[in-house]
């Protein structure tokens, strides 16, 4: 068993009693998981409009949300996190619906920008739906229009907080 | 500008009214001048079409081009907006095929004799109607159209 090194695990530093002159550590199956989980947050590689734009700048090299473990999943099969990047239309809503039932438990969404949040502007306009949670659950709300690369990883933070907490958004 | 001399021969052969981008028709000589257009003018190059709701009727629009010289002429007929029928030229011009659903979609123009009338920008189940007419109402509430717990294995 590979000895833990207190950098990675500094999140949860407090929940876990190491045995001293072993390589050996007692942690809650829960808080590990979560903390596993939270660490290698998955997106679907998934942008619907002009924040998709902010957040490709996001995973590009100035901000890095590889950083968190987070990297672009081609699939929802392999995805634990739905950014819902951009306005949402009618005629999108039953593809993202289809696509949040293909990705697998635990699974979070986080709503990014005005539009995924509201429908903002468009509320009204015959094509567009107002707001991503009239067709999924939404966990984190981003605001900003389009959010800074900087508001979408104080998101994913508040995610991560959120996971640790054990809790996520249902249908 | 579209050409002096093609108009006024329009006007003079179909009793065409003078109008600022082409030539208004009735819609039962829409065909006939676009085919004078295409076949005798050269102008086989289809360029949109389009519509106004101007209340009691609705203004349909066809542009064609000279690919030669490049002049677009656009011919117009109007019907009403209770029953709006207009004979398809998808068989003159094929590029019409999507704007005449396009048309049809967001203004509610039948093309009589379309190979494939069916909504293209708005999802096909849509049913609150045409939404550019006049008479659409905005802000309607959305319901999705699919049920909530439906899982996708």
């Amino acid at each position: 068993m590979a000895e833990v090194t207190p950098k990675r695990l500094e999140d949860i530093a407090e929940e876990v009693v190491r045995f001293p002159g072993g390589g050996v550590a007692l942690v809650r199956s829960d808080v590990l998981f979560h903390w596993a989980q939270k660490s290698s947050l998955w997106p679907l590689t998934f942008g619907l409009a002009c924040c998709a734009i902010e957040m490709m700048a996001t995973f590009a090299n100035r901000f890095d949300l590889d950083r968190f473990g987070m990297i672009m999943r081609p699939t929802p099969r392999q995805a634990d996190v739905m950014i819902i990047a951009g306005t949402v239309t009618i005629k999108m809503a039953p593809r993202i619906r289809k696509l949040y039932d293909q990705m697998p438990h635990p699974k979070w969404v986080i709503a990014m920008g005005s539009c995924a949040i509201s429908g903002d502007h468009y509320r009204n306009i015959y094509s567009v739906v107002p707001g991503v949670d009239h067709v999924i659950p939404v966990d984190i709300y981003v605001p900003g229009c389009p959010p800074t690369p900087e508001a979408l990883t104080e998101g994913v933070l508040a995610l991560h907080k959120k996971i640790m907490e054990g809790s996520h958004a249902r249908s | 500008m579209p050409a002096p001399e093609v108009v006024s021969a329009l006007e003079v052969r179909f009793s065409a009214a003078p109008y600022p981008l082409g030539v208004a028709v009735s819609p039962s000589a829409l065909k006939e001048v676009l085919r004078t257009l295409k076949e005798q003018y050269g102008y086989r190059h289809y360029v949109l079409a389009s519509a106004t709701d101007r209340g009691e009727t609705l203004e349909v629009l066809h542009g064609v081009r000279h690919p030669g010289n490049g002049d677009v002429i656009f011919v117009k007929v109007e019907v009403s907006a209770e029953d709006p029928r207009v004979p398809s030229v998808v068989d003159l011009y094929s590029g019409a095929d999507w704007y005449e659903r396009e048309v049809y979609d967001l203004f509610g123009v039948i093309f009589e004799g379309h190979p494939n009338l069916k909504r293209i920008l708005l999802p096909e189940e849509y049913d609150r109607g045409h939404p550019l007419r006049k008479s659409f109402k905005a802000g309607t509430p959305y319901e999705p159209g699919f049920r909530f717990e439906e899982q996708v294995p």
